[in-house]
């Protein structure tokens, strides 16, 4: 290349990077991309109302089909159901998390966003806090249908609004081990496919359904110290209140309670913020390095 | 001078197997339309994303305005604009909102984005589907749009990887027109195709890659002028008489004729002489060609001399079984010297 060259002209519409740190784009493209999905949700009401109809399903399942034949010390059935199935309702809520980045991936969208001067964060957050939004629109939902087949708030409403906050944290930290689930699918429908071995042993092993006394005990190893039961006791303890030792439903059984301890709602608070801590960052970074 | 894009002797490996680039070298004038070619899988794409910086070499350097990708991808980002090989939109948002996304996620302010949006669906005759969600949209008019939002912050580089592909001879000419303007005003753009005649019309400069390896570069004209003068085209009646002309007019010219299904072709420096020549010995054969011309080489002849393969689009066909690809080649071919 030995020709003389045109001068590049200063393109006067360049982008500004100017005003603002990092934080402040960072936080400015979280929200662009956060605004993106969440208009991309009000165009799938179909998607959103049928990803609604399982969890009321469940609801339904549990309460008046299984629940009559399951023994729950210190709480009526539905007092013990409800918690445990708001937080597997925001545990699955998340795997959307996994199935949007995939199809962003498959569309060439993360292509394009790689390109772009924008925060690497952005792409992440914004998928993550949008689905946030759509786990407390589910909550709402699921506080109506609750309240529908006798779910009494067993504390106060600043409880149980912070019963919720807690299970939207939870779910906000799963989503992001979600999205590097997401990005490490070749496709949206195995991305689906890849959630649920990994859910279903959190989920249904776990003290949301059935407490923990009625399970093998080598289940009980497990499904005591796994993060979901624990955000499950946690939630339970601020949304219906602690068992009451002399309350056995159905009445003619009689397990001994052992209730879960004040402690629950820190530790479902340190798991949440260390699953956030370690997945976050790896799957920013998987949002980077990945192969297209 | 700084170049707009150089890259000196980039590799990339994908999943420890498939080298996708095996020492790419070339660069590109400010201010000049560049076009890259080759076959599938060839590594035109490897080379768009490493310069866009969205996947990184193995080794090897590229630089965009003097910035190198790897170590300034920020600043790189903040000069370029890409469109890459799927129209990447989001079919949930409308045209305006892709664009709105497009442009924030850009640093340009709210007001800015709305102007430049406004004009670029105006540009791209997206204006009266501007509210309307992409899924609605046709595959030209996704592509467009496409187009459209890696030029919403007037990019000083512009990365096109296969602008034009699926898209109706109306909606080719816009984007034509739109990269010839864009040039005009000094950016710089980088285009792959697997259409030669587009290469052809717009770039300044080529470079053909097959196998993550530069096989040739120059201007389109050099290029044609390397494989002779004309190209003597033969068509005859079936495939095996097509053959047997191939076989029979080996000594001819200097260069051996290649067959094409029913047509052979002969590079020639002289062609009357060797027209008369080629008759001649047909005829001591007994065959009787239905279709002789002289024409110009077209780049379809350089890129099939350099690769040993079609264009994309006609193999494909080949592979289809379809007996047409003759027909078409030489359809195309008319339409250019027209």
């Amino acid at each position: 290349m030995t020709t003389t060259a045109v001068p590049v002209p200063e393109a006067p519409l360049a982008a500004p990077s100017s005003g603002g740190g990092r934080l402040y784009w960072a936080v400015a493209d979280t929200l662009t991309v956060t605004k993106r999905n969440l208009i991309a949700y009000t165009r799938l009401p179909e998607a959103v109302f049928f990803s609604s109809v399982q969890p009321v399903m469940f609801v339904l399942l549990f309460r008046y089909v299984f629940g009559g034949a399951i023994p729950t010390p210190g709480y009526h059935y539905v007092q013990f159901l409800m918690p445990g199935i708001f937080v597997q309702t925001v545990v699955f809520t998340s795997i959307g998390t996994s199935i949007g980045l995939a199809e962003d991936l498959q569309k060439g969208l993360i292509e394009r966003f790689r390109a772009l001067p924008m925060s690497r964060w952005a792409v992440l957050a914004g998928r993550t806090t949008a689905d946030l939004c759509r786990s407390l629109f589910v909550m709402v939902l699921m506080t109506a249908v609750g309240y529908a087949v006798g779910y009494r708030i067993g504390t106060n409403v600043f409880e149980y609004l912070l019963g919720i906050l807690l299970l939207l944290l939870f779910s906000y930290a799963l989503s992001w081990g979600f999205a590097f689930i997401g990005l490490s699918a070749p496709n949206s429908e195995t991305a689906q496919l890849m959630a649920f071995p990994i859910l279903f042993p959190l989920v249904f092993a776990s003290s949301a359904f059935v407490p923990l006394q009625s399970m093998p005990g080598w289940m009980q190893v497990w499904a005591k110290h796994q993060p979901v039961s624990i955000v499950v006791s946690a939630a339970r303890d601020l949304m219906s209140g602690t068992p009451k030792p002399d309350l056995v439903f159905p009445p003619f059984t009689s397990i001994v309670s052992t209730g879960p301890t004040a402690s629950t709602v820190l530790w479902a608070v340190v798991w949440s913020l260390g699953i956030l801590a370690v997945l976050a960052p790896v799957s920013v970074r998987r949002y980077r390095r990945r192969a297209l | 001078m700084t170049l707009a894009i150089q890259l000196e002797d980039l590799r990339k490996t994908f999943a420890g197997e498939v080298r996708a680039l095996d020492g790419v070298s070339f660069g590109v004038e400010p201010g000049t339309i560049f076009g890259l070619l080759g076959p599938n899988g060839a590594g035109k794409t490897t080379v768009v994303r490493i310069l866009t910086t969205v996947l990184r070499a193995d080794s090897g350097r590229a630089y965009v305005l003097g910035h190198d990708v790897m170590t300034e991808p920020v600043v790189v980002r903040t000069l370029i604009g890409l469109a890459g090989q799927n129209a990447a939109v989001d079919e949930n948002l409308t045209g305006a909102e892709n664009l709105w996304m497009v442009g924030r996620l850009n640093h340009m302010s709210r007001a800015h984005v709305s102007e430049r949006s406004a004009q670029l669906l105006e540009q791209f005759s997206l204006a009266d589907a501007a509210n309307r969600p992409t899924k609605t949209y046709s595959g030209g008019m996704r592509r467009r749009l496409d187009v459209a939002a890696s030029l919403v912050a007037n990019p000083k580089v512009l990365f096109l990887d296969e602008p034009t592909t699926g898209l109706d001879p109306e909606g080719r000419a816009d984007v034509w027109a739109m990269i010839e303007s864009r040039v005009a005003e000094g950016t710089t753009v980088l285009l792959t195709t697997q259409y030669l005649e587009e290469a052809d019309r717009l770039a300044e400069h080529l470079v053909v890659i097959d196998h993550g390896k530069v096989i040739a570069s120059g201007t389109p004209a050099s290029l044609k002028a390397g494989m002779g003068a004309t190209v003597l085209d033969l068509g005859l009646a079936d495939e095996p008489t097509a053959l047997r002309a191939g076989e029979a007019l080996k000594g001819v010219n200097e260069k051996a004729p290649a067959v094409y299904g029913r047509t052979v072709e002969v590079n020639v420096n002289d062609g009357p002489r060797v027209v008369t020549e080629a008759l001649r010995i047909l005829e001591a054969h007994g065959i009787v060609p239905t279709t002789l011309a002289l024409r110009e080489p077209s780049l379809d002849d350089v890129f099939l001399a350099l690769t040993g393969k079609r264009t994309e689009v006609e193999e494909a066909e080949g592979l289809d079984g379809a007996p047409s690809s003759d027909g078409r080649r030489s359809r195309k071919r008319r339409s250019r010297s027209s």
